[in-house]
């Protein structure tokens, strides 16, 4: 197979975002996530792999589903895994970074998985460790293995879609994109890919001259934004965002950007429903359509998710795989 | 050196754009005291400074400055930032008033002034504050201040965003004929932004600032100035829209003038990709669209100064993640090489660009700096034209690091500055 022949291209110290990942690039790490696929579905599921490898899992962040991905991952692969949970409650903003700084450098780990809530942290921390960094999501900026694990999901269903590839595959990303970092790393993946992308939300929550930073068709109205498509990939809304003022209320917002089955029936037939969770049910999605196993892949996207984290882990620990 | 009454600056280029001269000469300097320009005779035991190959220009005038003393010392002090502008060519910088107590007090900026006298080796015009504790609610004494030693009012760093504060400040100031000085952004539309609103901040993920929050704060201030007749000058103007406002009030014969920053004029927002903080200032860095209206702008003679908002900060400041990082940027020893740039990219002639840095300025703010007229105190830079060097933020003279400028091939260096007739600054020294 000639994807195959192409696995060895990968050759980063670092995975901090999408941006410059090239096609082949992903199609290597999607075979890489594929073996791994395999050995979850085993008995006993772990492999040496990455014996003797430390990896720090430092979270700014609250968020139990991405940082046991990375765990999980990494454990299987028989890697010595800590957890950081980094409080930022106490502590001023800005104070933390550089501090952690000498405690992780004096570790000496071989990669640190960050999230934090502030975008650019993670390049900052790339400048300054001699670790590979992996972006577990930084601020509005990027989550770039939420991405390759969505582009993972969509390849899976390529053939039901009557695909062989991403060319012409029409995307729609749907809701708060202003804030969002999935929305961001999914657009430029996705591009590079070959699909079509389409961000669909209000004004308010759409960035700045977006059509020209990411190269998309921006629908403000969802039943033209998601008309035809083959992806619908939802975004969480937070709650604060109506106190703030970008949307007046969860009724409304709902009324018009919510997605149901009455709405979904505007793409296409064999269109599928994503969202990186966790979902807001009533708000941004219905009940409905999230537990519709005919449509709705969530679940797979977790499952996938720990398969591409096992892959990154792979490629960013293993120096034979990235030379 | 024994102190010598007469010093001969001899056979450079003098370049005085308040006088239109741009001639090999020679200047004759008694007690720190401009006495000639031209041909003079030498009078006996005077000491000679050969400027041979060299620019002789009056000393850099800069009308935006933060020394940060009172308050800041660990950022800057008044000895570290005259020590910088020094090297820069700078031998006047106004102060602004962002210090801690604020300069919103005749007693407060007698401080700043013997500060200055014992500890700086430049000459040091202190801005007072438009409002106490630059709250942007109660006027300070413009008069009392003034008399202090003030040369100009601002908020600077803070905006006077209420519209009825701002009218009576302007309506005040035509008292004392005294000038405002407005850092123009809308406090609303900044909302938490740190970069400019647009593709690199939307690719960024960054919270941006539309340039309408500069050219609304313009568009409204420049009513106010018809309204009340006040002399208001906009601080490091960055965006075209704001740069038409004040063109137009300008044509109508409008008392406002505006400065650009050698970091608006020569960098894009681009700069802050890869998020970084020695990139931040505000206002930000903008789009090339506004950085060439920047470049019109300056050919067409909009601006009355450029200026460099001069803002040393600690490293721990800027050593954070790119939202929580402390604004601004240091510029005193790169305003000229910077500056010239537009001399070498034809936007402006030699002398017109000088006189940005020059007597412009200082009739602005009313001082007696910037030109080469006899009785005027000896302000001079000597400097080298063509030759290149490159900005090292790690060999800086002043205390900071933080220059947006760091790795950048610049032509024209600074080989003397003498303020009064002393030499405050030499290359190499
Ligand atoms: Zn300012």
């Amino acid at each position: 197979m000639v994807r195959a022949m192409k696995s060895n291209i990968w050759n980063r110290k670092h995975l901090l975002s999408m941006r410059g990942i090239g096609q082949e690039e992903i199609l290597s790490i999607l075979d890489t996530a594929a073996s791994f696929r395999e050995v979850n579905h085993r008995d006993i599921k772990k492999v040496p792999t990455l014996r003797g490898k430390t990896i720090i899992n430092l979270f700014y962040e609250n968020s139990t589903r991405t940082r046991t991905s990375f765990e999980l991952a990494g454990k299987r692969m028989s890697a010595d895994v800590i957890n950081m949970s980094v409080a930022s409650s106490s502590v001023k903003k800005g104070e933390t970074l550089i501090d952690t700084l000498a405690t992780l450098q004096a570790m000496n780990p071989d990669v640190v998985v960050v999230r934090h809530s502030e975008s650019g942290a993670q390049e900052f921390l790339a400048r300054h460790l001699n670790a590979a960094i992996i972006n577990a999501g930084d601020g509005r900026h990027a989550h770039p293995t939420q991405a390759l694990l969505d582009i993972l999901t969509i390849h899976d269903h390529l053939p039901i879609m009557g695909r062989e590839d991403f060319r012409g595959l029409k995307v729609a990303i749907c809701g708060d994109i202003l804030h969002s970092r999935v929305a961001r790393s999914n657009a430029q993946g996705l591009a590079t890919m070959g699909a079509e992308v389409r961000f669909v939300g209000p004004p308010t929550l759409m960035p700045a001259k977006v059509e020209e930073a990411f190269n998309v068709k921006v629908f403000h109205r969802m039943d033209e934004g998601i008309e035809g498509v083959n992806v619908v990939m939802m975004l969480r809304l937070q709650q604060e965002r109506m106190t703030k003022g970008y949307v007046p209320s969860v009724r409304e917002y709902f009324h018009y950007w919510g997605l149901t089955r009455k709405r979904l029936a505007l793409a296409s037939e064999t269109a599928i429903v994503m969202h990186p969770g966790p979902m807001n049910r009533g708000v941004e999605i219905a009940s409905e359509v999230a537990d519709d196993l005919e449509r709705s892949v969530i679940l797979e996207q977790v499952a996938n998710g720990l398969a591409i984290r096992m892959a990154v882990l792979y490629r960013l620990c293993t120096p034979g795989s990235r030379s | 050196m024994e102190p010598v009454p007469f010093v001969l600056i001899q056979g450079g280029r003098v370049v005085d754009p308040a006088h239109g001269r741009d001639e090999t000469a020679d200047i004759l300097i008694e007690n720190g005291i401009i006495r000639a320009v031209g041909r003079p005779e030498i009078p006996r035991g005077c000491r000679i400074i050969d400027a041979d190959g060299l620019i002789v220009a009056p000393g850099l005038v800069d009308m935006h400055v933060h020394l940060r003393e009172p308050g800041y010392e660990y950022k800057g002090t008044i000895a570290s930032g005259t020590r910088a502008a020094a090297a820069g060519g700078v031998t006047s910088v106004a102060a602004m008033p962002n210090t801690k107590p604020v300069t919103d007090d005749p007693s407060v900026v007698g401080h700043v002034l013997e500060k200055a006298r014992v500890g700086g080796i430049v000459n040091v015009y202190p801005v007072g504050a438009i409002t106490k504790g630059l709250q942007g609610v109660e006027l300070t004494e413009f008069g009392l201040m003034l008399e202090a030693g003030c040369v100009a009012f601002s908020d600077d760093g803070a905006t006077v965003a209420d519209t009825g504060v701002m009218r009576r400040a302007l309506e005040y100031a035509r008292a004392f004929g005294a000038l405002l000085i407005q850092h123009a952004e809308d406090p609303s539309l900044v909302s938490g932004g740190c970069m400019n609103e647009g593709v690199t901040s939307s690719r960024l993920g960054l919270p941006g600032i539309p340039v309408e929050s500069e050219s609304i704060m313009v568009d409204r201030d420049i009513r106010l100035v018809e309204l009340t007749g006040g002399r208001y000058h906009v601080a490091h103007l960055s965006t075209a829209g704001a740069l038409e406002a004040v063109a137009g009030a300008q044509a109508k014969g409008l008392p406002v003038t505006c400065e650009v920053a050698p970091h608006h004029f020569s960098l894009t927002e681009e700069a802050v990709d890869g998020y970084d903080t020695y990139a931040k200032m505000a206002p930000p860095l903008r789009s090339e669209f506004d950085r060439n209206a920047l470049l019109e702008g300056l050919a067409r003679g909009t601006f009355s100064a450029i200026a460099t908002d001069h803002a040393p900060h600690d490293e721990d400041s800027k050593k954070v993640e790119f939202c929580c990082a402390a604004n601004g940027v240091i510029g005193l020893e790169t305003l000229l090489p910077i500056s010239l740039e537009l001399v070498s990219g034809g936007v402006m002639t030699l002398s017109n660009c000088l006189a940005l840095m020059t007597y412009k300025p200082a009739r602005l703010l009313g001082i007696h700096r910037g030109e080469l007229t006899p009785g005027f105190p000896a302000d001079l830079v000597l400097f080298d034209l063509l030759e290149s060097w490159q900005v090292d933020s790690n060999r800086m003279c002043g205390s900071a690091r933080n220059t947006p400028f760091h790795g950048r091939k610049v032509r024209g260096r600074v080989k003397k500055t003498m303020v009064a007739g002393h030499i405050v600054f030499e290359d190499g020294q």
